[in-house]
């Protein structure tokens, strides 16, 4: 059976898309309660009282907790520590439960109320009176800095939670840029982005009095994660008490990777009430509190000498973190976003400067693409508009630049200036075919005669590379994760030959239940009928660290195939014995081992038969036939690839239209195409939507004043042109299946390409602005072409 | 999201539901902008009567002068009903742009009047169709002319213990020669700019002429300066331009996180320009 490399139609959308989904919220427990969480309407406040009483005697009111009832329990940790360039820690305020004497967001958790139903708990809330003392608030990350502004902590002078520098030392890019025949330089905004996963997040907190066990379900990317904080950092809880169940999670985007304070609550006030307990967000509790994304200010130089190869860059960022450390949120702007600034070109002097920075907003962390899309926007922008400067072809500026080709097996990975050092890439391959595909030989002119007839016309490049499949322990570990970073398999060979495959990995859109079971079906030569895929569940999987960062298959993916090769070399010697033969002599294929040269065979349903009903048996040898496996990488992987947008403005309302996108991506060895080719679409509309409709807005004191989908833009399918996606293969030379990881890759290489369109299209007709802000709103063009 | 508890009451005709009607109560038709608000708690009513089961007012009639719409008849079939099209091309072609599939397939124009949202697509439309609201209540019914319908911010002339049964809308030579051209927020999609025109031309002459706009200003409302530049006049891309300039005189234009003033300003003329350009 050969399933790899096959569209196989996705065995998860049947149950998906008929509403048979298991998720969270769906689950109903005799004696489920309610929960509802009274949040802050204020971005900054002190609490100076809360009368409970009246909300407390509110019909089918089981109770109502604040503050003060959980004082003694921790908050909820990050996982992640990053230091002050000077060696300090990083500022690492506590992230209550539920504040005690003042918020610090709007959103921000003042009190919990259970109730019998849902209803009971949302009126009673209403009727809690919370006496406030409202003050000023820091909301723009680049003002927060400021001496004299409002501090979020008082812990954190000037509000800075790091700084933080990258690359080569500052004196040598000053003095690189200092002999530069030419500087680009660009001061620009990545603006915030709410996440939006479909569903929004719940989580029921079950603790069961008769065998002392908490069970967690809950709409998370990171089951087992969530288990190890929720234990050992939030409730010291023993681990061995809980179970963190996550089966079927509406998307999560990264949104979904963390350990929220409403897991938490709910597990310490099940056992305080003795009930289950159900929390779902509302969609605008999703708004104000799921962690956003995004949102650097950032000044960069790039140097270049007359031949256009770049010298020097240079990058000032400020990073904002919101009000509280969420679970990845130091990593992101700092190991996933500094270190990819070496981009797909040869830079030899690079350095980055960064501040991370407290505001009275909320959480900032990882959402798809986590640090590598800041870090391509802010190279391609510099590219595109450095040809622009320099009147230079920006394929042809790309190309001389470009990192020459190394497949990372023969040929050594790249080193580059930021830390990383690169598996395997070609990148004037990607470039080479999407401007084939594109026709870009006869674009410019189609762009001259449309702009004789009033039409403007632009084209964007972006080509660009990511860092996946985070990452080796003991690298992530140095550069201060709190967390290994491997993924554990087991697969489970039943007596009829059926396989259970038990993964750490999670899906929650990704479509592993049929990735995962191609790959096993594939190696064990049996239909993919014959296996299934667990996932989600910390008491059926060993362990695990979850789905972000597009690691799933590179690193879950590697530890599957490593159990199943211990299948296959235990099976052997079954097989061998009932063959009579020694396993050298033995082949595996289609699903049975045949003795070399002769029609002599068992079958896989034989050989598992006879380990679990050993009576003729190789001596020696245990009976089962089940193996678990952990893998850590050896590197990161690396996919990369170059995207063109194509884009048309109406000069009357400066409104853009989207002619046409053309992905080329590497992502290595592809296992299902269909899928892969799913996840590009989704990141590129994702990461247009950056580009053209998304921004969390928040004004002056703090309220987020695009909350709701009748405020806040939301791509859609009609927004788009049919996207053009190939794809070129580099397969990853360190891990088994030679894949790179595809879930970001869309939203990574996606958003310049249509901001370097739009600026295309305004320089040939005359307008040479070097920015505007995202997301590229009408009037934003239509400003820029009117000032 | 989890509204306040209220009385669901069903209405099976309108009389019953005028009787039904308490002082804190409200009307529920297609609900697509009052579901929302009272989820949000913005909206609080004590009960709602429901009048989407009324026979009655799901008809769309033609009168051989006019067309009367009834009040719960939604946009998906507002948009498709071929006599519409023929005789009044502008409600054809903003039901059909109205908010999404669901929004169209659910939504009703009466529940849309009645609501009055400046950003909403029918109040301009209507305007500029010269249509008749007819509004029924205890005493029987009373008839209200469109351009005395919209009276303010989420106002109408609707009172108390008031339905609205249908729009009348005349199949005048002005709405037969008629369009819509919108610029949508792209989050809601209702109209940053929605300007409707109709005009009826004599030889060649614009003999009468009714623009309006819905979106730039806290009502919808008729641009007059547009219409008196018009009148008389053969239409020209100059006259046309010159007449746009005046679209929103007088008007306090919304300034919102979507669009400046300015900027709405400007598209104002744009799109009376745009209109105009096609009639």
């Amino acid at each position: 059976m050969s399933y790899i490399g096959k569209s196989v139609k996705r065995i998860e959308d049947k149950r998906l898309v008929t509403g048979k989904g298991k998720y969270t919220d769906d689950i109903k427990i005799p004696g489920l309660t309610h929960a509802y969480i009274l949040r802050s309407p204020y971005a900054s406040a002190n609490i100076l009282g809360i009368d409970t009483s009246a909300a407390k005697s509110a019909e089918g009111v089981i109770s109502v907790f604040v503050g003060t009832d959980i004082e003694g329990i921790r908050g909820v940790p990050t996982g992640w520590q990053v230091n002050f360039k000077n060696g300090d820690t990083m500022k690492e305020p506590a992230h209550p439960l539920l504040v005690t004497d003042a918020v610090r967001h709007v959103g921000d958790a003042v009190a919990l109320v259970i109730a019998e139903t849902k209803e009971q708990a949302r009126d009673a809330a209403d009727l809690i009176d919370v006496d406030y003392e409202v003050l000023e608030a820091a909301v723009d990350p680049a003002e927060a800095i400021k001496d004299g502004a409002p501090l979020v902590h008082e812990d954190a002078p000037n509000n800075i939670c790091f700084d933080w520098e990258l690359g080569n030392p500052v004196s040598e890019v000053d003095a690189a840029l200092a002999k530069a025949h030419h500087i680009t330089s660009l001061d620009f905004i990545n603006q915030r982005l709410v996440p939006n996963a479909i569903e929004p997040r719940s989580a029921i907190g079950h603790y069961e009095e008769h065998n002392d066990h908490y069970t967690l379900y809950t709409s998370t990317q990171n089951p087992h994660l969530t288990r190890l904080l929720l234990c050992a950092f939030v409730l010291g809880i023993p681990e061995h008490k809980v179970r963190v169940v996550s089966f079927d999670v509406g998307g999560g985007f990264g949104s979904k990777i963390f350990h929220y304070t409403e897991e938490a609550l709910v597990i310490w006030a099940s056992r305080k009430i003795n009930r289950p307990i159900k929390w779902t967000a509302e969609r605008s509790e999703s708004f104000l509190t799921d962690a956003h994304g995004r949102d650097h200010v950032t000044s960069a130089k790039m140097g270049f000498d007359k031949a256009g190869k770049m010298v020097a860059l240079k990058v000032d960022t400020i990073a904002n973190l919101g009000a509280y450390l969420s679970t990845f949120a130091p990593a992101v702007p700092t190991w996933l976003h500094g270190t990819l600034l070496q981009g797909l070109y040869t830079t030899p002097k690079i350095h980055i400067d960064l501040k991370a920075v407290f505001t009275h907003t909320n959480a900032v962390d990882a959402y798809r693409g986590a640090g590598r899309p800041e870090a391509t926007y802010l190279l391609e922008r510099l590219v595109d508009l450095a040809a622009l400067e320099m009147n230079m072809d920006p394929a042809e500026l790309r190309r001389i630049n470009f990192i020459p080709a190394f497949n990372g097996v023969t040929e050594p990975g790249y080193q580059t200036q930021v830390a990383l050092q690169y598996d395997s890439g070609n990148y004037h391959g990607v470039l080479d075919r999407a401007l084939e595909k594109v026709g870009y030989k006869d674009f410019r002119k189609a762009q001259q005669e449309s702009l004789a007839k009033g039409k403007l016309l632009g084209i964007g490049f972006s080509t660009y590379i990511e860092a996946c499949g985070i990452a080796p322990s003991a690298v992530v570990g140095a550069l201060g994760a709190r967390a290994g970073l491997f993924e554990s398999a087991q697969v489970r060979v039943q007596p009829t030959g059926k396989v259970s495959v038990y993964t750490g990995s999670h899906s929650h859109g990704q479509g592993h239940e049929t990735t995962f079971v191609q790959v096993v079906a594939d190696k064990l030569g049996i239909p993919m009928e014959d296996v299934d895929l667990v996932h989600g569940d910390s008491d059926a999987v060993a362990f695990g660290m979850g789905t972000y960062g597009s690691r799933s298959l590179a690193v879950g993916g590697s530890a599957i195939v490593k159990s199943v090769e211990k299948i296959l070399e235990k099976g052997a010697k079954i097989a061998a014995h009932k063959l009579e033969a020694s396993v050298d002599d033995l082949d595996y294929a289609n699903g049975k081992w045949t003795v070399k040269g002769t029609d002599k065979s068992i079958a896989f349903g034989d050989v598992s038969l006879t380990a679990y009903v050993p009576h003729d048996y190789p001596q020696g040898l245990e009976p089962g036939l089940d193996f678990a496996s952990f893998y850590d990488p050896t590197n990161f992987t690396y996919p990369f690839g170059a995207h063109i947008a194509i884009v048309e403005i109406d000069k009357e309302t400066g409104k853009v239209t989207l002619q046409r996108f053309v992905a080329v991506d590497d992502v290595g060895n592809v296992i299902n195409p269909m899928i892969v080719e799913g996840q590009i679409h989704g990141g590129v509309a994702q990461g247009i939507g950056q580009a053209m409709l998304e921004g969390a807005v928040y004004d002056e004191s703090g309220q987020l004043i695009n909350g709701s989908y009748m405020d806040y833009a939301m791509p859609r399918a009609d927004d788009f042109p049919s996207f053009e996606v190939e794809r070129t293969v580099t397969p990853c030379p360190h891990n088994p299946l030679g894949v790179k990881g595809a879930g970001e890759a869309g939203t990574i290489g996606s958003t310049p390409a249509v901001v370097n369109a739009v600026i295309d299209a305004l320089w040939k007709a005359g307008f040479k602005v070097k920015d505007i802000k995202m997301p590229l709103t009408p009037e934003r063009v239509w400003t820029a072409m009117n000032n | 999201m989890i509204p306040a508890s209220f009385e669901y009451k069903k209405a099976t005709s309108v009389q019953e539901a005028i009787s039904m009607l308490g002082s804190e109560d409200k009307i529920l038709a297609g609900g697509h902008s009052l579901i929302p608000a009272m989820k949000l708690r913005l909206n609080m009513p004590t009960g709602l009567v429901d009048i989407s089961k009324i026979e009655s007012l799901k008809e769309i009639r033609d009168n051989e002068k006019s067309i009367s719409i009834g009040a719960g008849v939604s946009h998906a079939t507002i948009a498709n009903n071929p006599e519409i099209s023929k005789h009044m091309p502008m409600i054809s072609e903003a039901a059909s742009m109205i908010g999404d599939i669901q929004v169209r397939n659910v939504g009703t124009i009466g529940g849309s009047i009645a609501h009055a949202d400046p950003s909403a697509d029918w109040p301009g439309v209507l305007l500029a169709s010269d249509a008749t609201v007819v509004i029924a209540n205890a005493e029987g019914s009373r008839e209200v002319d469109i351009d005395q319908f919209f009276t303010g911010f989420f106002e109408t002339a609707l009172q108390d213990n008031e339905i609205i049964t249908h729009v009348r809308i005349p199949k005048t030579a002005a709405n037969a020669n008629s369009c819509y051209v919108k610029f949508v927020q792209p989050a809601s999609r209702f109209a940053i700019v929605g300007c409707a025109a109709a005009v009826e031309k004599v030889n060649g002459s614009v003999k009468s002429i009714r623009v309006a706009f819905n979106g730039v200003g806290d009502n919808a409302y008729r641009a007059t300066g547009i219409e008196n530049a018009l009148k008389d006049q053969k239409l020209s891309a100059e006259n046309i331009g010159s007449a746009a300039s005046h679209a929103t005189d007088g008007i306090d234009v919304m300034d919102d996180h979507f669009a400046s003033e300015n900027y709405r300003s400007h598209l104002a003329s744009v799109f009376a320009k745009r209109a105009l350009s096609r009639l």
